[in-house]
C-alpha cells in the first residue's frame, strides 16, 4: 500500500459548494421561519465565494489529482465560472416566479446548489465513473426541479418523461463506457488515448462504444434524433427550471463531449467527427424548421436550442481532417465560444418569459408578447437585441458565434457543411424576427405594466446589453476561449 | 466436470429462469419474488468469485431492504396486469427490432473473439488469509474517495428530491407542532385587560 | 476424538464431509429446537411469576412437559387453506420464516472455534440472513389474501427494514474496534486489554465502550423480532394476530418456531458481539461454552421482563424511535468511535 493523501487544494471550490449545499440543507431546516429567504442567499453567497476560489486556485496548468479522477486545468475553470454565473442569473431571474407560485421552497435552491456541484463534478473529470457520477447528480436534481410545481399535471408529465429518457441515455451511456474500458483497460481519459495510440484496444469493441457514448451524449446535449424530450420538458417545466435546464447545462455538456471526445478517443476522431456531422446537420434541419412552426414561445425556444447545440456540434467536428490536427484548437475554441454565447442569449430570452409572467399567469405564447414595445419600450429592445443575436443578424454576439464556427467548418474542409448551416440559419431568422414584429407592430392584449424587482431589472438589462456589447467587441471572450484551451490540451 | 463448475452451472440456470420468470408472471407480486430469486443466485455467483463481500451485500441491502420496499409498494398497488398488457402487439415490433439490435451487438462484441479466456486471463489465486471486504475497503477509501463520496451526494439528491416531491402536509390532522407548541408565547393565549374596579 | 472417527470416516469414504456437516448440523438444530420449546415455556412461567400468578404447572411435574403436549396438539391440527389464498406462496410463508434464522446459526460460534462455518464476513453474513427473515412474514401476509394479515404484513416489513439499519449501525461500531468481521475473531478481540490483564475481563468486553450501542442494539433486536413492546405486528388487539391470522396447526407453529428462534439467535448475538461470547467474566474461571449460554439466557430474561413490563408502542412511535433516535445517535457513535480510534486515547491497540 503506497497511498498518499489527494490534493485537495485544486478541488477546492467543489469542496466548498459540497460543504456549502449541506449547510444549506441543516439551515433551512434548524430555522424554518426564515428559510426561504435564508436559502435563496446562502445559494448565491455559495456560487460567489465558489467564483473567488475558482479564480484563486486558477494557474493555468494542467493538475491532476484524486488518483487522476479530477482534473484542474483552465478550460475547466473558465466553464465552471460560467456555470456560477449562468446557475446564479437563473436563480435571480426565477425567484419572483416561484415565490408566486409558492415554489421558492428550499429545497429548489438546494437541488441548484447540488445541481450546480454536478456540474462542476462534469466540468472537472479525468475518469469515466467521475464523469458519470457528475452527470448523475446533475440530472437528478433536474429531474425533480422539474417535477417541483407538484401540483401540476404537465409539469409531472415533463419531469417523467425526462427522468425515463434521461435513465434511457445513462444507460447507453455507461453500455458505451464499460465497452470502452474493456476495450483499453483503462477508466481514465488519458489512459484510454493512450491503450488507443499504442494500438493495444480492440478497434470493433471501441467503435462499438463509441456509438453508445454518442448516444448518450447526443441524449444529453438534446440534439436530433434524441431529442424527443427537449420541447416537451422546457415546456413542461416551470419557467424558472426551464431556465435552468437552458442554460447551464449545456456548457456541461460541452465539457462531457470536451473530455471524452477529444481528451479520450481524440485517436477516433474521425469516426466521431461522422457522426457528429449527421447529428448536427439532423439539428440544424429539424430545429430551426420545427421551431417555425411553434406558438409556444417555450417550445419555440426548445427547438431553436435543438438547432444552436447542432451549430456548437460543427465546430467540434472540423478538429482533424484526414488526420491533419492543425485546425483542432481553432474548431474546439470556436464551439466553445459558441456555447457560451448561447448560454448568454438563451439565459437573457427565457429571463424575458419569466419577467412577463406573473402570479397566475404564464407567458408562454408568442402572442403573449404582443405590444411590448408600448408596455416597457426598454425591454422590448433587450428581447429584441436577444432574438437578433439569436437569428445570427450582425453585429451581435449570436453572429460572431455562427461566423466562428462556420470559419472552422470551412477550414476544414466542409463547404456544403457551411452552405446548409447558412441557409437554415436564414430559414431560422424567420421565427425570432416574428417575436420582434409582434412586439413592435402588434397591439397589447394586455396592458398591465410589467413588475419585477429592481434586482431582476438591472441584471436583465445587463444581460441583453452583454449580448450587444459582446456582439461589438467579441475579440475578448473569443481569445478567452482559445487561450484555455491551448493552456488546456 | 469440477464441483466448481457445476455449482455455477445450478446457480446460472436458477437465475436465468427466475429473470425469465420476472418479466413473463402475470401476477406482479411473483414477478418481484422472481427478481428475490434472480438477485439471490446471483450473489451465490459472486461468492464463487471469491467476492464474498459483493455477494453479501447485494443480497442484504437489494433481498434485505430494496426489494422488501418494491414489494411493499407492489402489494398496495392494484395493478391491472390485463390492461398493462395492452398494446403488447403493436409495440412488439419496436421493442423487437431494438431487443434484436442489442443481442446481435452483445454477441458481436461478447461472442468469445474479443472477451474469450485467452484474451482476458484468469486472475492469480488469492493468498490464504485474503479478505475481499478488507481490500475493498481499502480501495474505497484511498483511491477512488472521490467518486465514493460523489456518490453519497447522488444519494443526498435522491433523498432531497424524494422528501420534497412527496412530502405534503396533510389538511384536518389535530396532531400540534411541538415546535409551535414550545414556542407559544403568554400573548398569543391571555390578554390582560385593566379595568378600573367598579364601585357601587 | 480424530481417532475415534476414523473408522466411520473410512466407512462413508468420499461423501464423509457431508455426512459430518449434516451431523453437525443435527447437533445445532435439535438442540436448538429443544430451547425453543422450552423457551416458551420459560415465557410463560416467568411472566406468571411476575404477575403473581404460577403459570402452566399441570402436565408433567411442574408443568415441564407443557411445551410437549403444545406440539403434540398443533402437530395434530389441520392445516387450513383459505380458498382465496394464494396456495403455493401460503404455504411458502412460514417456511421462509423459520429459515433463515436456522441459516443465520451455521455462522454462530459457540466456544473457540467451535462453528459449522467459519467464514470470513460471518458478521455480514448474519446481517444478511436475518434481513430475509422480514420474507416470511411479508409473503404469508399478502398470500392470505386478507385484510388483517396484509395490514400486519405491512407493519411488520417497514419496522423490520427500519429497525436494521440501526442494527447494522451497531454493528459498524463493533467491527470498527475488532477490526475483523469473523465472530470467533471478535470474540477473541474482547479477550484482551488492561482489565482483562487485571484478571476483571467483563469490564473489557465490547458492552463498556459500547454501551449505547449495547441498549441500542437489544432494543432494536426486539423489535426486529416483533416481540412486546414492539409487536404491532401480530397486535392481537387491533388486527388480532397481524399475518398469522389464517394459519393453523403446523403452518402456524412455524411461525413461532420462527419468532422464538429468532430471539433465542439475537441473543446469542448479543452476547457474542458485546458480552464476550464464551469467555469467562473473571480471570480466575476458564472459559467455556457455559457462559455464552448464560449470557444468552440473560438477554432472554430481559426479552421476557420487556414483555410483562411495557405497554405496547403505538405504531408511529416506533417508526420514530427507530428513524429519529436510534439512527441519528447510532451515525453519531459510529464517528465518535472511529475518531477516538484515531486519538492517543484509544484503547484498542
Amino acid at each position: 500500500m503506497n497511498f498518499v493523501v489527494p490534493d485537495f487544494y485544486p478541488a477546492a471550490a467543489e469542496i466548498f459548494v459540497a460543504i456549502m449545499a449541506l449547510v444549506t440543507m441543516l439551515a433551512t431546516t434548524f430555522l424554518k421561519r426564515i428559510g426561504r429567504s435564508l436559502a435563496y442567499v446562502l445559494a448565491q453567497a455559495t456560487l460567489i465565494g465558489a467564483a473567488f476560489i475558482t479564480i484563486y486556485t486558477m494557474d493555468g496548468h494542467v493538475t491532476l489529482t484524486f488518483s487522476n479522477m479530477f482534473i484542474a486545468d483552465l478550460m475547466g475553470d473558465l466553464l465552471k465560472l460560467l456555470i456560477y454565473f449562468a446557475v446564479a442569473i437563473g436563480l435571480l431571474y426565477g425567484r419572483a416566479y416561484l415565490a408566486d407560485r409558492n415554489m421558492d421552497r428550499p429545497e429548489y435552491f438546494l437541488l441548484a446548489l447540488l445541481m450546480t456541484l454536478g456540474m462542476m463534478v462534469m466540468v472537472t473529470s479525468n475518469h469515466m465513473l467521475t464523469l458519470y457520477m457528475g452527470l448523475e447528480m446533475m440530472s437528478l436534481s433536474l429531474y425533480a426541479m422539474v417535477a417541483f410545481d407538484r401540483e401540476s399535471a404537465r409539469s409531472t408529465e415533463a419531469a417523467m418523461k425526462y427522468f425515463v429518457l434521461g435513465a434511457l441515455a445513462s444507460g447507453l451511456l455507461l453500455y458505451g463506457m464499460s465497452m470502452i474500458y474493456g476495450a483499453t483497460g483503462s477508466l481514465e481519459f488519458s489512459g484510454i488515448a493512450q491503450a488507443i495510440y499504442h494500438q493495444a484496444a480492440n478497434k470493433t469493441v471501441l467503435l462499438f462504444g463509441l456509438v453508445f457514448i454518442m448516444a448518450g451524449l447526443a441524449f444529453k446535449l438534446g440534439v436530433v434524433p434524441f431529442h424527443m424530450w427537449v420541447p416537451d420538458v422546457y415546456q413542461g417545466a416551470p419557467t424558472a427550471v426551464t431556465l435552468m435546464i437552458a442554460a447551464a447545462p449545456k456548457l456541461a455538456a460541452f465539457a462531457i463531449s470536451m473530455r471524452l471526445l477529444v481528451f479520450g478517443l481524440f485517436e477516433l476522431a474521425e469516426q466521431w467527427q461522422s457522426m457528429l456531422m449527421f447529428l448536427a446537420v439532423a439539428s440544424i434541419v429539424l430545429g430551426n424548421l420545427a421551431a417555425i412552426a411553434q406558438t409556444n414561445i417555450k417550445r419555440m425556444l426548445a427547438y431553436s436550442g435543438i438547432a444552436h447545440i447542432g451549430f456548437m456540434l460543427l465546430g467540434l467536428l472540423s478538429g482533424v481532417v484526414d488526420g491533419d490536427r492543425h485546425f483542432a484548437l481553432n474548431a474546439y475554441s470556436s464551439a466553445m465560444f459558441y456555447a457560451v454565447s448561447y448560454v448568454l442569449m438563451t439565459l437573457a430570452a427565457f429571463g424575458m418569459v419569466i419577467l412577463l409572467s406573473r402570479a397566475g399567469f404564464e407567458a408562454e405564447n408568442i402572442e403573449d408578447f404582443r405590444g411590448l414595445n408600448q408596455r416597457s419600450p426598454w425591454f422590448a429592445a433587450m428581447m429584441m437585441i436577444v432574438m437578433f443575436s439569436m437569428a445570427g443578424i450582425p453585429f451581435f454576439i449570436g453572429f460572431f458565434a455562427k461566423f466562428s464556427v462556420l470559419q472552422a467548418v470551412v477550414a476544414a474542409g466542409y463547404i456544403w457543411l457551411a452552405i446548409v448551416a447558412v441557409l437554415m440559419s436564414v430559414i431560422g431568422a424567420f421565427y425570432y424576427l416574428r417575436v420582434v414584429k409582434v412586439m413592435y407592430f402588434d397591439e397589447p392584449i394586455d396592458s398591465a405594466p410589467i413588475h419585477a424587482p429592481a434586482d431582476v431589472r438591472v441584471m436583465l438589462s445587463a444581460n441583453g446589453l452583454a449580448v450587444a456589447v459582446l456582439g461589438l467587441l467579441p475579440q475578448g471572450l473569443m481569445s478567452l476561449c482559445a487561450y484555455a484551451l491551448i493552456a488546456s490540451l | 466436470m469440477e464441483f466448481k463448475t457445476f455449482v455455477f452451472y445450478v446457480f446460472a440456470a436458477i437465475m436465468v429462469f427466475a429473470a425469465l420468470r420476472v418479466i413473463t408472471a402475470r401476477n406482479p407480486v411473483h414477478a418481484a419474488l422472481f427478481l428475490v430469486l434472480a438477485f439471490f443466485s446471483a450473489g451465490g455467483i459472486w461468492m464463487l468469485l471469491e467476492a464474498e463481500f459483493l455477494a453479501i451485500t447485494l443480497v442484504l441491502v437489494y433481498v434485505g431492504a430494496v426489494m422488501v420496499l418494491f414489494l411493499f409498494v407492489i402489494m398496495m398497488l392494484d395493478i391491472n396486469v390485463d390492461r398493462m398488457r395492452q398494446g403488447f402487439w403493436s409495440y412488439l415490433p419496436v421493442g423487437a427490432l431494438i431487443a434484436i439490435l442489442l443481442v446481435v451487438e452483445m454477441v458481436l462484441v461478447l461472442g468469445g473473439r474479443y472477451f474469450a479466456l485467452d484474451a482476458m486471463p484468469e486472475p492469480p489465486p488469492a493468498q490464504a488469509g485474503y479478505s475481499n471486504t478488507r481490500e475493498i475497503g481499502r480501495l474505497l477509501y484511498t483511491d477512488y474517495v472521490y467518486p465514493f463520496e460523489l456518490a453519497s451526494l447522488v444519494l443526498l439528491i435522491a433523498m432531497v428530491a424524494a422528501v420534497t416531491l412527496t412530502l405534503r402536509k396533510r389538511k384536518g390532522l389535530k396532531s400540534i407542532d411541538p415546535e409551535i407548541q414550545l414556542s407559544v408565547k403568554r400573548e398569543d393565549r391571555v390578554r390582560l385587560v385593566n379595568m378600573p374596579a367598579e364601585k357601587e | 476424538m480424530e481417532a475415534l472417527l476414523q473408522p466411520v470416516a473410512q466407512f462413508f469414504g468420499p461423501i464423509w464431509p457431508l455426512v459430518w456437516t449434516l451431523v453437525k448440523i443435527f447437533a445445532i438444530i435439535a438442540p436448538l429446537m429443544l430451547c425453543v420449546a422450552y423457551l416458551t415455556l420459560a415465557e410463560r412461567k416467568v411472566i406468571g411469576y411476575m404477575q403473581v400468578r404460577i403459570g402452566p404447572n399441570r402436565v408433567g411435574p411442574k408443568g415441564l412437559l407443557q411445551p410437549i403436549a403444545d406440539g403434540l396438539k398443533l402437530l395434530f391440527k389441520e392445516i387450513i387453506v383459505p380458498s382465496g389464498a394464494n396456495k403455493g406462496l401460503y404455504l411458502l410463508g412460514p417456511v421462509f420464516a423459520l429459515a433463515p434464522v436456522l441459516v443465520a446459526w451455521s455462522v454462530v460460534p459457540f466456544g473457540d472455534g467451535m462453528v459449522l462455518a467459519d467464514i470470513n464476513a460471518g458478521l455480514l453474513f448474519l446481517l444478511a440472513v436475518t434481513s430475509l427473515e422480514v420474507y416470511g412474514v411479508i409473503i404469508a401476509g399478502w398470500a392470505s389474501n386478507s385484510k388483517y394479515p396484509f395490514l400486519g404484513a405491512m407493519r411488520a416489513s417497514a419496522q423490520m427494514v427500519s429497525y436494521e439499519v440501526a442494527m447494522g449501525f451497531a454493528l459498524i461500531c463493533v467491527l470498527l474496534i475488532s477490526a475483523s468481521l469473523n465472530l470467533n475473531d471478535i470474540v477473541n478481540a474482547q479477550g484482551q486489554g488492561r482489565f482483562h490483564d487485571m484478571g476483571l475481563s467483563f469490564l473489557s468486553w465490547n458492552w463498556l465502550p459500547l454501551l449505547p450501542m449495547f441498549v441500542i442494539f437489544v432494543v432494536s433486536g426486539i423489535a426486529e423480532t416483533n416481540r412486546a413492546p414492539f409487536d404491532v405486528v401480530e397486535g392481537e388487539s387491533e388486527i388480532v394476530a397481524g399475518h398469522m391470522v389464517e394459519y393453523s396447526g403446523m403452518s402456524f407453529a412455524l411461525f413461532f418456531l420462527g419468532e422464538y428462534a429468532a430471539m433465542i439467535l439475537v441473543s446469542a448475538m448479543a452476547s457474542i458481539l458485546f458480552l464476550g461470547g464464551w469467555l469467562s467474566p473473571v480471570g480466575f474461571l476458564p472459559d467455556g461454552f457455559h457462559w455464552m449460554a448464560l449470557k444468552t439466557a440473560s438477554i432472554l430474561f430481559l426479552f421476557l421482563w420487556a414483555r410483562a413490563t411495557f405497554p405496547r408502542f403505538r405504531y408511529d412511535h416506533i417508526m420514530r424511535l427507530g428513524w429519529k433516535v436510534f439512527i441519528p445517535i447510532t451515525l453519531v457513535w459510529v464517528i465518535v468511535v472511529a475518531v477516538w480510534m484515531m486519538t492517543p486515547l484509544s484503547i484498542w491497540n
